[in-house]
């Protein structure tokens, strides 16, 4: 696998400097505004909890996006893997992968202490783990293709939040569906999914080349 | 045995013609200085020859691999120089060379700044990093884009003997540049405005 050593530097990058601490942070911050805003209801907030970890992991998808691609395009990487005939959409798979080990894993572990903040019961959360499984590669995905079509612009990261948040929509819907019960709904995230993931790479590489020129 | 070759190649970029037919090869062993004003499409020819620009007319073809050396370096600055170096070396040729990043550093007399991070060196000191990283790629065919902006007396000779040996080992070399540089034998091209 020639791409071995561009998933490990970036997944070397991804975790330098804080940036999954960064990730945690903001998600169970996001995670925790529901309770304030909905107020203390224990019913509540162990009805709507499922789709509260959904929406925060979400966001905090959207987070590094300006750290994905821009700052390799800027210091001449991507043409230096261009110049040695690797073709883009392989390279922006390579970093969806990475983006996913380095992104995924503290998400998921945060997911555990949300939880518990909003006093999630053991199914629930082992359905919703389940389901950011299933989903968080589509998140990477999304987020990869996103940083590429947005790579180079001024304002990169409130236009990506346009590109990428409705995009994400069917992932919100089958996520926070198969938190409340349902194998259909896993089933559906799958689906999502496996698109999201298999179509990414070429619209990633098309983008990269497109801001290349 | 051509190894770069130029056909009747012409250049836009947003809009304005740059160059056209443009024609010229280089083969093993030789060199071509490329010279011209600022804005005249120096780096755009180099980009052609590397394939990362399409030519709006004309053929570009090459026979083997390239190595491009431009303004951006292309090195992490938060890793070490060698980590940094390393990286590239692991993605030519599918495994870690240390001892090709410390002979390529060793060449450009970095060797002593092997372990700082590449965000701390001076100007020059950037420029003759990315010459290493032209080094371990081993490729035949060099691009040189201003190699020699911000490298002092010593590190200029030093480029222009590593350009001479490149040479006399098969290798050629196509470099633009507004700076002059003494190399033997070259061909050149200016580029007009």
């Amino acid at each position: 696998m020639r791409l071995r050593p561009l998933i490990a530097r970036d997944v070397r990058r991804g975790y330098a400097g804080g940036g999954a601490t960064l990730v945690i942070v903001f998600f169970l911050l996001v995670a925790t505004l529901f309770p304030f805003a909905v107020g203390p209801d224990a019913a509540l907030l162990a009805r709507v909890g499922g789709g509260v970890i959904w929406a925060a992991a979400l966001l905090a998808a959207l987070l590094p996006v300006e750290r994905l691609i821009a700052p390799d395009l800027e210091a001449g990487v991507l043409d230096q893997m261009a110049v040695r005939h690797l073709a883009l959409a392989p390279v922006a798979a390579a970093k969806m992968v990475a983006h996913w080990l380095a992104f995924a894993p503290p998400l998921m572990g945060a997911a555990v202490i949300a939880a518990g903040l909003l006093d999630l019961p053991g199914a629930v959360l082992l359905r919703v783990e389940a389901g950011l499984l299933i989903g968080t590669p589509a998140l990477a995905a999304l987020a990869v293709a996103t940083a590429a079509l947005t790579a180079g612009l001024r304002g990169a990261g409130a236009i990506a939040g346009l590109v990428m948040l409705p995009l994400a929509v069917p992932l919100l819907i089958f996520g926070a569906g198969a938190a409340e019960g349902g194998s259909a709904a896993l089933k559906l995230l799958g689906a999502v999914s496996l698109l999201l993931v298999a179509g990414a790479p070429f619209v990633a590489g098309a983008a990269i080349r497109a801001a290349m020129e | 045995m051509t190894a770069l070759a130029f056909h009747d190649v012409s250049c836009v970029r947003g809009g304005r013609a740059l160059f056209a037919g443009l024609t010229f090869g280089i083969a093993a062993g030789e060199a071509l200085v490329v010279t011209g004003a600022n804005g005249t499409g120096k780096s755009s020819l180099l980009r052609l020859a590397a394939g990362l620009l399409a030519p709006t007319e004309g053929t570009v073809t090459r026979s083997a691999h390239v190595a491009l050396m431009t303004e951006a370096a292309a090195l992490d600055r938060d890793s070490t120089l060698a980590h940094a170096l390393g990286f590239w070396a692991a993605l030519d040729r599918d495994r870690q060379g240390p001892e090709e990043v410390s002979a390529a550093l060793d060449r450009v007399a970095l060797a002593h700044l092997a372990e700082v991070p590449v965000r701390l060196l001076s100007t020059g000191q950037r420029r003759r990093a990315a010459l290493a990283r032209v080094l371990v790629s081993a490729a035949p065919i060099w691009l040189l884009d201003e190699p020699a902006n911000g490298l002092d007396v010593a590190a200029v000779e030093r480029l222009e003997a590593l350009i001479a040996a490149h040479r006399d080992g098969g290798g050629c070399v196509l470099v633009a540049t507004h700076l002059s540089l003494a190399i033997a034998g070259a061909a050149s091209i200016e580029l007009a405005a």
